[in-house]
């Protein structure tokens, strides 16, 4: 009934190509975001902000980086925590060695450095491909863990490798309440959503998805695969480097080496899957699981009455996730964003069954 | 002639980087065995789980992250049911689980993904990774273990009228050495000499003609991943009875993963080889790299062997894409 586009006629070529073609569509992005920057701030707890939230927006900036080539370009990786940390620790010595420098600046400067890294390791996409691309982002996880871990500069000296970063000051603002972090969080992702939702409608999206779909077909069409893949690797390692910056200051304030270690690469590819793979709106969806599943669990068995260990909860998580996984490879490969895209499509004719 | 000259520079570079330490002086001849050994002790761990990589890309194309998860889920299963039975019994009956979880990745995952791109079936045994990792504990708990086979811990002198000082050699190494070997001449036997054997490498060599000439491929891979699940026993067993069984056990399966590109994803002989090659590779550039490194940069400790291993197979990827012994096909891009 409400949700339905009779009478809405394109007559413009821009019409037609805007992002969201339905005007219910845009009055519920409209309303969506209208509520969550104005009425947000006042209604959610403390509680929600610092352990679902603020992670959840990082981590769907994070997913959305790496759904840009996985999703978009098929390039597998198993080693975007491993730009993430680049992001944190660019970032990290950025604020301390420049502190004159504004924390928004410092972010870009983070993505960059962390895009250049993440160009390095995929050289090798240019000769490799499927599995043995895996193997070679893997061993950017490991180079990197090892090297924030032991060469002391990037930890500034810090006896036990562990650093902790100073408050957030933005032109006098500064981000150190759990609500003003979420605005700031909120802010970002939003913005740099956007932005990646247009990049994959644009020219560069497309040859993205070009190569993911058939490289050799694609390279007779005239797209160049060095310029796809590298833009790929290098847009995506960006967004994860912006992500990871905001995970230690924001989010972290102090971290240890570990902290971005091969699980979180594997749980940012988990999003994904889960979320949706080739899709922007999926990323936030997978995210909001990964981060909200774990709380949930751990919250169930004291509401059904049940005593669990931490360890059982642990391996519960572990095999959820796990069946999950094969769950949605099986029966959703298109994940979360699919079922939300078929809830439309029924919502469309409903309450009629033509 | 271009993959032999290829091959003949990285061969010279790795024995001069094996016999580099000694011509240096960097170290003395005993010490330089003895940490030779122990690389050639890890080495044969990777080689047993880089054997099961190989055995179930080559029958089913599935990259099986999950090896690692199945290491430390059968030797969970053997430590635990040892102590309330005979160690001869429990094996027995790991091996019986290790069948029963081949049965059922096949027809929950593999039948399922039939037909997928290898990514995707990837992703899919790292969800099986997670799965058995976290069932693994809940049944069997997950504290630290032991698996005693009996066999005596404590190093023996030999050599001693050679070297200054002799070699120290650990009988437990030497028992898992051999039975290394064991598993591996088995290994051979049944797939050359047996009916089975027979059908896993028509299977491996092309399923379609395997297929159409009435050899049944989902069958195929519930005894290939079996196998595999016998030979994962069978390093997490040798594993567990030297460091006992944790959960870092299953972590030994990112270090297979390097081996079985220098080995080549399709090569038996090339996952024993890569295996002792990295094993090797890792201890001598942990004792005699690392330090010169530490010096140099003023690193916090060594600890290069956790990327060395996947820095020498990037190396080969560059150089040698199908690894020593892989098919010269390879999906250029």
């Amino acid at each position: 009934m409400l949700y339905r586009e009779n009478g809405q006629f394109k007559t413009t070529y821009r019409q037609d190509q805007q992002m969201l073609p339905i005007l219910q569509d845009r009055i519920f992005m409209a309303l969506l975001l209208l509520f969550v920057f104005g009425a947000g701030p006042f209604i959610f707890s403390d509680y929600l902000f610092l352990s679902i939230l603020i992670p959840f927006l990082i981590l769907a900036l994070a997913a959305i980086g790496l759904n840009l080539l996985v999703g978009y370009c098929g390039q597998i990786s198993l080693g975007h925590g491993a730009f993430m940390s680049v992001g944190a620790y660019a970032a990290y010595n950025l604020a301390l060695r420049m502190p004159q420098l504004n924390f928004l600046v410092v972010l870009i400067l983070a993505g960059l450095i962390a895009a250049l890294v993440g160009l390095l390791f995929g050289i090798p996409s240019l000769r490799i491909r499927g599995l043995y691309l895996a193997v070679a982002t893997l061993a950017a996880q490991f180079f990197m863990d090892w090297t924030f871990a032991r060469v002391k500069w990037f930890t500034n000296y810090a006896p036990s490798g562990s650093v902790s970063t100073a408050t957030i000051d933005i032109f006098g603002w500064t981000v150190d309440t759990p609500v003003r972090k979420y605005l700031f969080l909120l802010a970002v992702v939003t913005v740099f959503a956007l932005v990646a939702k247009n990049l994959v409608r644009g020219h560069m999206g497309r040859a993205w998805m070009a190569m993911r779909d058939m490289d050799v077909a694609a390279e007779v069409i005239g797209i160049r695969p060095v310029y796809a893949k590298l833009t790929a690797f290098g847009v995506s390692s960006f967004y994860v480097g912006v992500a990871g910056a905001l995970w230690g200051f924001v989010y972290l304030g102090s971290w240890e080496p570990l902290a971005f270690d091969i699980n979180l690469s594997l749980n940012l590819l988990f999003m994904i899957i889960i979320g949706g793979m080739g899709s922007i709106l999926g990323s936030f969806f997978g995210a909001f699981f990964i981060v909200a599943l774990p709380i949930l669990l751990n919250q169930a068995p004291e509401w059904l009455g049940i005593h669990m260990s931490t360890a059982m909860v642990s391996n519960l998580e572990a095999m959820i996730f796990g069946s999950l996984i094969i769950f949605f490879l099986i029966v959703e490969p298109q994940g979360l964003a699919r079922l939300w895209a078929i809830g439309k499509e029924k919502l469309r004719l409903w309450p009629f069954p033509h | 002639m271009k993959r032999n000259r290829n091959l003949i520079i990285l061969c010279v570079g790795l024995l001069a980087g094996l016999i580099a330490p000694l011509a240096t002086g960097a170290s003395d001849p005993g010490f330089y065995i003895e940490v030779l050994l122990g690389g050639l002790m890890a080495g044969v761990l990777y080689s047993l789980v880089a054997l099961g990589f190989v055995l179930i890309f080559k029958a089913s194309g599935v990259f099986n992250f999950a090896q690692g998860a199945m290491v430390l889920f059968a030797a969970l299963s053997v430590a635990r049911m040892a102590e309330v039975m005979p160690l001869w019994l429990a094996t027995l009956l790991a091996v019986g689980i290790m069948v029963v979880f081949a049965f059922i990745v096949e027809r929950l995952v593999l039948r399922p993904l039939v037909n997928q791109d290898p990514v995707v079936l990837l992703m899919a045994t790292l969800g099986v990774t997670y799965f058995l990792n976290g069932f693994g504990q809940t049944v069997w708990g997950s504290d630290i273990y032991e698996i005693n086979l009996g066999i005596a811990k404590e190093p023996v002198m030999i050599l001693q009228s050679v070297f200054q000082g002799g070699i120290l050699i650990n009988k437990d190494d030497v028992a898992a050495a051999i039975a290394a070997v064991v598993l591996v001449a088995l290994l051979a036997l049944f797939f050359q000499k047996t009916k089975t054997g027979r059908a896993l490498r028509a299977v491996a060599d092309d399923h379609l003609a395997a297929q159409s000439i009435g050899i049944p491929l989902n069958r195929i891979w519930v005894i290939v991943w079996s196998v595999a699940g016998v030979v994962a026993l069978v390093a997490g067993v040798i594993w567990g009875a030297k460091l006992g069984v944790q959960f870092s056990v299953s972590q030994v399966a990112l270090k297979a993963l390097p081996v079985v590109i220098l080995g080549g994803f399709t090569s038996i002989p090339g996952a024993i080889l890569g295996g002792l090659i990295i094993g090797v590779g890792e201890k001598m550039a942990e004792v005699f790299l690392a330090p010169i490194a530490v010096k140099a940069f003023d690193l916090a400790g060594g600890g290069i062997e956790n990327w060395f291993a996947y820095v020498l197979a990037l190396l080969f990827l560059l150089v040698l894409p199908e690894g020593l012994f892989g098919e010269k096909h390879i999906d250029r891009v």
